[in-house]
């Protein structure tokens, strides 16, 4: 709720999504990936009619579907995390040599640490690969204001844009002043010009030219955006309440900071008054007459960023072009670290080194002092308490055991299926690989059965190519949907298997054992995991066939059902075997001095446990249930 | 001048709340306020941690070390984990009891809450132990643990927020049908100090 003063506390990704709806955004496609999820669900929940939202079946799709609407000139907004980038990547490369025509901003948000990715790429690294300008916020209420630049922007010159906060900016919330709209004509529509919407070699060849041209002149105009700047020099500073860093100390030494995205608040946080400090918003094309005017000035700059040494490249690129008598730290030069997030801390200690000064106000790091303390539980992810994954995992565990087999995984919750004492994750990738890398291990490995376990979002994103690859080419795979009616990973997206769409509305529930018999799949089985032994003889027999087999394994994602009667351990039966602590790993079994328990806040009464006891002490509890 | 507060817990117990109740009163003082925290892999039973700052001019969504003026931890262990966040004479507000992770279960480790209280109070000047699961058996309702938390730290004094400001918060923020419930749990909360 805005206060009297339009005032409202935001987190970033609803800062980018309101930004984009005031620049007028019609159209808002995206998949689900931590970080970026929430914008489109913060458009979807503020739409009023005017915007086409949509989680697309997977991020080429969202792109495709994106382009097509900024061809017809409607200003689209297009949201994905980092990966999903490369699964998007063969559209964006050609369309960054076709263009748009409606205001096109893609939303790649980068994961520095990482928090919940696969890998610590760079999506300002893929900017200037795919020759594309790059917006970099450092904070939700620059996000917001700098969405709307950036739909401008890719209008005014007829270009998409990438715009790529990290989890410290979509994830953090801050005090946003609300902005009246911008105002945005109609869009125009579709006007046919072969020339322009049909990629060939010969106009490619073009548009390189005219690509490459235009980064030169936007280079140039990016230097006088008012979000590329020099602060906190003797000129800009503000309050003498800082300790300044005194030239004097060094003399003859002019030293500098350059920082982009969230490391820039760091910095600004503990920089010492004086020290000169470039913020750069725009990492491609990069501001390069800004940047050359900086270094002129300078002996020696630090440069503190996250993920690739982009800035730090650039800077070096300036040095060497102009000839300019500087010196460049940052990782490559091994002065800042090279992987992982950034904090206060880190950076302070890196401002330390440079500067050499005592200036600087005196922190302990955060690991460096909890050494001293009692062991800390670890608590590290797990399947939560009625997970139908836990039963699906446990059952083919429990078929295959004595037997060589391998277990493929892949991207969703059910990655944690590698945990103890489940352990029945050998192998994740990306999405969708597990399927393919399934058949690649059975080739080389013809004695060993080969499971691939899916969810059905992941599926239907890039699941169902690796089918067919496997029955063209007469693979042999144990195919394992786990289906869980939702994309759970992600906070719960409806996805095609759902019947549901991003607004709410009722779409057709397309079945994935229909595409598996389309496909030309001949055994198909569909169970319930938490009939425990039906599951473990289906999973034998499937086992036993050959070619392509699949098990849907169908139960719903406790987070959209209602819990069952929960479960209760009989202590007076109860052995304290300890059995189902060990075989499951469930976190509402718990132990303690007296024996095994179940938390009743924590059971959803998947029934599971019951199932393992030997002793049948665990039973349902007399309609007790929890106040859930 | 700016006001750091950690809320720190377990996946599950209403942490994310608790902080944006803070920020919303911080804002209705007419501060600008930060918050953050860790979502996704982390919030399926795991640590979750969440930093509010508010103040004039507040750059790091992050709260430095040694810089919280308050540790709001809903688990002891918890606590101890981000010790090392709070700024000297800083307060530390924790629930006494402990949530036991499946890994301990597992490992038959003996994570014990006495253990932890005890090394916070060798290690702070102040600290205010919470019996949550006592004021919620009185409340009648195990989900208001983060308001009564909250009580706690308006009644201190060292959040800046008076328990008036905090209910305005809860009034704001909180659906209909649960705002008497949680205005018993701040009421408890505050009862502790």
């Amino acid at each position: 709720m805005a206060d009297k003063n339009n005032k409202i506390l935001a987190m970033g990704n609803e800062a980018i999504a309101l930004g984009a709806i005031r620049a007028g955004v019609r159209m808002a496609a995206g998949y689900p990936g931590t970080p970026s999820t929430e914008i489109l669900e913060t458009i979807a929940k503020n739409n009023d009619g005017h915007i086409h939202v949509e989680w697309s079946v997977n991020e080429k799709a969202a792109m495709e579907v994106g382009a097509g609407a900024a061809y017809a000139g409607a200003r689209t907004l297009v949201t994905m995390k980092q990966v999903g980038l490369n699964v998007a990547s063969d559209p964006l490369m050609s369309l960054a040599y076709i263009g748009v025509k409606g205001g096109m901003v893609i939303v790649s948000a980068d994961d520095p640490g990482p928090i919940s990715s696969q890998t610590e790429q760079d999506t300002r690294t893929f900017a200037q690969f795919s020759k594309l300008p790059v917006f970099d916020p450092s904070s939700p209420e620059e996000a917001y204001e700098m969405i709307g630049e950036a739909f401008e922007f890719s209008e005014k010159y007829n270009t998409p844009v990438l715009f790529r906060p990290t989890t410290r900016v979509c994830h953090a919330c801050a005090s946003i002043t609300l902005l009246p709209d911008m105002n945005v004509p109609e869009p125009e529509g579709f006007v046919k010009d072969t020339m322009r919407w049909v990629i060939f070699p010969r106009t490619s060849y073009l548009n390189h030219i005219k690509i490459e041209k235009r980064n030169a002149e936007l280079s140039e105009t990016l230097s006088a955006y008012p979000r590329n700047f020099v602060t906190n020099t003797d000129e800009t500073r503000k309050s003498d309440t800082a300790a300044a860093y005194s030239a004097a100390e060094k003399p003859g030494l002019r030293k500098g900071v350059a920082a982009s995205g969230v490391s820039y608040a760091y910095t600004c946080e503990v920089l010492p008054e004086g020290v000169p400090l470039l913020k750069i918003s725009t990492p491609h094309p990069f501001p390069e007459k800004l940047a050359k005017e900086y270094l002129e000035t300078m002996d020696e700059v630090l440069v503190l960023e996250e993920l690739d040494p982009m800035v730090e490249r650039e800077l070096l690129r300036i040095a060497g072009k102009y000839h300019l008598p500087v010196k460049i730290y940052g990782k490559l030069t091994g002065h800042t670290k090279n992987a992982g997030e950034n904090s206060t801390e880190s950076i302070l200690e890196d401002l330390k080194n440079f500067l050499g000064t005592e200036h600087i106000k005196k922190h302990t790091s955060v690991s460096e002092q909890t050494s001293e303390s009692p062991e800390l539980p670890v608590r590290p992810p797990v399947l939560c308490a009625g997970c139908p994954h836990r039963a699906s995992f446990y059952a083919v565990k429990k078929a295959m055991k004595g037997k060589k087999a391998v277990f493929c995984g892949d991207i969703g919750c059910y990655t944690l299926g590698n945990a103890q004492p489940l352990d029945m994750v050998d192998t994740c990738l990306c999405m969708g690989a597990g399927v393919t890398i399934a058949q690649g291990l059975r080739a080389v490995e013809p004695d060993e059965v080969s499971f691939a376990f899916i969810g059905d979002s992941t599926f239907f994103a890039s699941g169902i190519t690796g089918v067919v690859n496997a029955v063209y080419n007469g693979n042999d795979i144990v195919l394992v949907v786990l289906d869980n009616s939702t994309t759970a990973m992600t906070g719960h997206q409806p996805h095609p298997g759902t019947g549901k769409t991003i607004m709410g509305d009722v779409a057709a529930k397309i079945s994935i054992q229909k595409i598996l018999e389309g496909i030309g799949v001949e055994q198909i089985y569909e169970t319930d995991p938490l009939q425990l032994e039906d599951a473990v003889e289906v999973v034998k027999k499937a086992a036993d066939g050959k070619g392509v087999r699949a098990i849907i394994f169908k139960s719903p994602c406790i987070a959209v059902t209602k819990p069952l009667n929960r479960y209760e351990v009989q202590q007076e039966v109860c052995r304290n075997c300890k059995v189902c602590v060990r075989e499951l790993g469930c976190p509402a079994i718990v132990t303690d001095g007296d024996g095994v328990k179940i938390d009743p806040s924590l059971c959803y009464g998947c029934g599971i446990c019951a199932s393992v006891c030997p002793f049948d002490a665990i039973v349902r509890a007399e309609s007790k249930g929890g106040e859930m | 001048m700016t006001r750091n507060c950690l809320l720190c817990g377990v996946g599950g117990q209403g942490v994310v709340l608790a902080s944006r109740l803070i920020a919303y009163a911080a804002m209705e003082q007419g501060d600008f306020v930060r918050t953050t925290e860790t979502i996704g892999m982390a919030q399926r039973g795991g640590s979750v941690v969440s930093h509010v700052r508010a103040g004039r001019e507040v750059h790091s969504p992050l709260i430095p070390a040694k810089s919280a003026d308050v540790i709001l931890a809903f688990e002891p262990g918890e606590a101890v984990r981000c010790l090392p966040y709070l700024k000297e004479n800083g307060l530390v507000i924790t629930n006494s009891r402990i949530v036991k992770p499946v890994t301990s279960s597992l490992s038959g480790g003996n994570y014990s809450g006495q253990d932890m209280i005890r090394y916070l109070q060798e290690r702070t000047d102040n600290l205010l132990v919470v019996d949550g699961e006592e004021i919620c058996r009185r409340a009648g309702s195990p989900k208001v643990l983060n308001v009564a938390l909250l009580g706690a730290a308006a009644k201190s004094g060292a959040l800046g927020i008076t328990v008036e400001e905090m209910l305005n918060a809860v009034r704001k923020n909180v659906k209909e049908k649960y705002i008497a419930l949680n205005e018993t749990a701040l009421e408890l909360g505050g009862e502790q100090i």
